[in-house]
């Protein structure tokens, strides 16, 4: 098989390669829509693989992490111990609380089944008899949609005891969050699946040692276990088929702010970021020329000018090479009308609320990047204090037990990275207005 | 925001009357109790405050914190901070309808701010107010995860996307007149489909 190269010219992702038919919640969400679109075909067959089979299997498909991270979902399953006598546990984030990120709604409300499959053959790949689906609070309707969807798979007998006549014994619970987006950092939403403050855990050990109740613990993403089955059922040679090297598969993109019609599609891996704002959302408000800047992966991502916006592909690799990255893959783009200095200041403000408190660089240091925020947007602060905003950031970036500090600095420093002697402009203005 | 949101208030009031579980709950408690394994049942934690808040007219007391420590063999200082910490946990009574904007970018770059304006007008509440009449309280809250739908709102536990001042006012106007509201996008979309 050739892969394609990154820069190949790309064509809009072919109706019948969607992993999710149902994005869009058209078709019947449960499982008579479920049964027409494939899931639970051949469930059993593919559970009587032998389990380090199914690893290989994704592996080789080159799938990577849809949370963020983008490692390797087929290698993260294999650091879980064998055969340990222990009870290992998948555990699934749906705690999708990105701004700009809103892909994993729509599969648990409009193709729940593609989920609760996912999870049944990732935890008996990983030896785990149960997994917990820790869904953020907000989503009520798409909680009910997807314990539905459970009820289906226990009461057909595709989960449970025996699941699909396999021999395999499996239970799935949702599990609730209250509204804390630092429950979406994975050893967190461990602390909160145990019934306390979601408060990061230091690594290592790591979860696959030590994760849920101190067993081995895989977390994956709602996109990485709903893409698997069908992985499994088409090969992971027709995955590779899409997208390119390292970059493979299809991913679905949300876009958000100025653009004619925001929208969430699932599309090629790679897809060139101009192609997917004109094409799918139908363009800029007020024309291409009008675009100030695009946040390419969630809030957390550094932002894109325009002139890079021309060309980037929308993978985790090429974005990386452009000092960004693909991140959860919601897209915000910003165009001219807007204050891309306040779309910050109301990011810092997110992160401030969101900071869980424990390591002091980034519960102080997201108040005052905040604070400094807010005078920068009024144009109050002078050039060699956006230096020191600056130079806060990178001591808060690296210097926290998880990664909540790096995503409120990094779009500060995108920010002045990109439009620096705009911000000093703005502090000159009021300078003279005063 | 300010400390004056029901969510995020660490000050716990009593509400004077002792907490017991309905009969209800006490059903529903064995269930979701049964999803964790023994001697974990802390895990439960989060749910039986969402069962208690339920039960008690949208948020938590004293005495449901009491309760709850009871049932799970908790310290109460381990289910306050649990409860003080998650957002959703209303530490202090609040209206029927708990109108929460989204002011994150992406709802912001597609007009937010009218939406809270709006909101605030009809509903005569300023953020973090409870109506007179008891019907709305307004807060403004971070990402609710509907960006392909911006601006959007969550009313209790339905979502109200794609909106502008027109559908929002009436959206408020139907909740005054008791009349029913159609969930989800205010320009007929079916979920966040380019269309």
């Amino acid at each position: 098989m050739v892969l394609k190269k990154v820069g190949e010219a790309q064509k809009m992702l072919n109706a019948k390669d969607k992993v999710f038919q149902n994005l869009h919640g058209f078709q019947e969400p449960f499982i008579e829509g479920a049964l027409e679109r494939g899931s639970w075909s051949n469930t059993k067959e593919i559970l009587s693989k032998n389990q380090n089979d199914i690893i290989e299997l994704v592996k080789s498909s080159q799938l990577r992490g849809r949370g963020g991270a983008g490692f390797s979902t087929g290698l993260k399953w294999s650091f879980m111990p064998k055969d340990t006598g222990k009870q290992h546990y998948l555990v699934v984030n749906a705690d999708e609380s990105e701004p700009g990120t809103c892909k994993d709604r729509e599969i648990i409300r409009n193709d729940p089944h593609t989920l609760v499959e996912g999870c049944l053959i990732a935890s008996y790949a990983i030896q785990a008899s149960k997994c917990y689906i820790y869904i953020r609070g907000e989503y009520h309707y798409e909680y009910v949609q997807l314990e539905k969807a459970i009820e289906e798979a226990y009461n057909r007998g595709y989960i449970g005891k025996n699941a699909c006549g396999s021999g395999f014994d499996f239970d799935l619970y949702v599990h609730r969050g209250a509204g804390a987006y630092i429950c979406g950092e994975e050893t967190a939403l461990l602390e909160s699946l145990e019934g306390k403050k979601g408060q990061p855990r230091l690594k290592p050990p790591f979860p696959a040692g030590v994760g849920l109740y101190g067993m081995p613990t895989t977390i994956n993403n709602v996109e990485s276990i709903a893409v698997v089955p069908t992985i499994l059922r088409r090969g992971p040679d027709w995955f590779k088929s899409i997208g390119s090297e390292n970059n493979t598969g299809t991913k679905i993109f949300c876009i958000s702010g100025s653009v004619n019609k925001p929208c969430t599609v699932e599309e090629e891996m790679g897809i060139p970021l101009k192609e997917l704002v004109e094409k799918h959302c139908h363009g800029v408000e007020g024309g291409w020329d009008n675009l100030k800047a695009i946040v390419p992966g969630g809030s957390s991502t550094p932002m894109l000018p325009k002139n890079i916006c021309e060309s980037v592909l929308m993978n985790f690799d090429d974005l990386k090479a452009n000092g960004s990255g693909l991140g959860t893959a919601g897209v915000i783009v910003v165009n001219k009308n807007n204050d891309i200095a306040e779309v910050i200041e109301r990011f810092a403000h997110f992160y401030k609320h969101e900071s869980c408190g424990q390591c002091t660089p980034c519960r102080e240091g997201t108040g005052w990047m905040h604070r400094m925020m807010q005078r920068l947007v009024r144009g109050e602060i002078s050039p060699e204090q956006i230096e020191l905003l600056e130079n806060v950031t990178k001591q808060v970036e690296g210097h926290t037990i998880c990664a909540l500090g790096d995503a409120a600095a990094w779009p500060i420093q995108g920010l002045i990275k990109n439009f620096k002697s705009e911000l000093i402009s703005k502090y000159n203005k009021k300078l003279k207005a005063s | 925001m300010s400390g004056n949101h029901p969510g995020l208030s660490n000050n716990f009031s009593r509400s004077g009357v002792k907490f017991s579980w309905s009969k209800d709950n006490l059903k529903s408690i064995k269930n979701i109790i049964s999803k964790y394994p023994k001697g974990r049942e802390q895990s439960a934690v989060m749910p039986l405050l969402y069962l208690a808040q339920e039960q008690n007219h949208n948020w938590i007391s004293i005495e449901c914190i009491e309760t709850i420590a009871e049932t799970l063999s908790m310290p109460k200082i381990r289910v306050t901070e649990v409860a003080s910490f998650y957002s959703m946990y209303n530490t202090r009574p609040v209206g029927e309808n708990l109108v929460q904007i989204c002011r994150t970018s992406p709802c912001w770059l597609r007009g937010s701010n009218k939406i809270t304006n709006t909101i605030c007008k009809e509903t005569k509440c300023e953020i973090n107010d409870t109506s007179e009449d008891n019907k709305f309280t307004v807060v403004e809250v971070e990402c609710l995860g509907a960006c392909s739908n911006g601006p959007m709102i969550q009313i209790n536990n339905d979502f109200f996307e794609d909106l502008d001042e027109d559908s929002t006012k009436k959206i408020i106007d139907n909740i005054k007149e008791g009349k029913p509201n159609i969930i989800g996008s205010q320009k007929g979309r079916r979920s966040s489909e380019n269309a």
